[in-house]
């Protein structure tokens, strides 16, 4: 296989009913890259976050909007991009407060957030607003040399 | 087709056991919101969580556990969450749950903990 890179789309209504789909999908990708189940499990969560926030605050439940998750993979890399049409929701805007402050404002807005940058090696995004918006994460892979 | 997630109610005493099964996301986090809603509707604020059956939660049932704890708590009760396998109870940890959520190995050990510590202060 060597370093060829691989690519995977997957298109889908932008509803929660569909992240189910969108876990198989990427947990099919990152078993084909050599990920193991502890990792898998990882990009799994960290996908449904990301993809959550899309239908949730971007789309804002709009069943019209289709929800992009694009995997890329080469021998050190495995790269998701989820893109969306929507409001362009920067979930980095969330105030950054602890557990305790978040229940004492009745708040849970962020918590996907902390969950991607905790499992993924790198979460970026690039937000145009009116047109599309990418959230990009990077995991690497290990390995054998 | 969305992941299967169900809540089986019991009573244990003046506890109510929730015990959660499947996959808890944005879909199905709705449906463990209203389970936790009739309880406290029905009076019932002692509750224990059992996660020995769950297989996946995202930040979304998280966030059903933060947003009932203060209202739990305040009328004297409290949410403790029992027996999740090890991958589900990291994500728990990721967040920092432990800070606020008594979290025990066992439904034993969520029973005695209501005995010790009926409820915390958030």
């Amino acid at each position: 296989m060597g370093s060829i890179e691989q690519r995977f789309t997957l298109l889908v209504p932008s509803s929660t009913e569909n992240l189910a789909l969108i876990r198989d999908f990427v947990s099919n990708v990152g078993l084909q890259a050599g990920l193991g189940e502890d990792d898998v499990a990882k990009l799994e969560l960290a996908v449904d976050e990301a993809c959550t926030n899309v239908i949730e605050h971007a789309h804002r439940g709009d069943l019209s909007k289709d929800v992009v998750v694009r995997a890329t993979f080469d021998e050190r890399t495995l790269r998701v991009e989820v893109v969306d049409t929507g409001e362009g929701f920067d979930p980095a805007t969330q105030p950054q407060e602890n557990l305790e402050q978040m229940v004492a404002k009745h708040r849970s807005g962020g918590l996907g957030l902390r969950v991607m940058k905790s499992l993924m090696d790198e979460v970026s995004y690039e937000i145009v607003p009116g047109d599309t918006n990418r959230l990009r994460m990077v995991k690497k892979l290990r390995k054998e040399v | 087709m969305p992941h299967p997630f169900a809540v089986h109610r019991l009573q244990e005493g003046d506890l109510s056991v929730l015990s959660l099964d499947g996959y808890l996301d944005a879909h199905t986090a709705p449906h463990f919101e209203r389970a936790i809603q009739d309880e406290i509707d029905a009076g019932r604020v002692r509750l224990v969580v059992d996660g020995a059956q769950l297989k996946y939660i995202s930040s979304a049932g998280l966030g059903v556990f933060m947003s009932f704890i203060e209202e739990v708590r305040e009328k004297g009760g409290d949410i403790k969450i029992c027996s999740l396998v090890p991958k589900v109870r990291q994500i728990f940890d990721i967040l920092g749950f432990q800070a606020i959520y008594d979290m025990v190995e066992s439904r034993d050990e969520a029973v005695r903990r209501f005995v010790d510590v009926p409820t915390r202060e958030v």
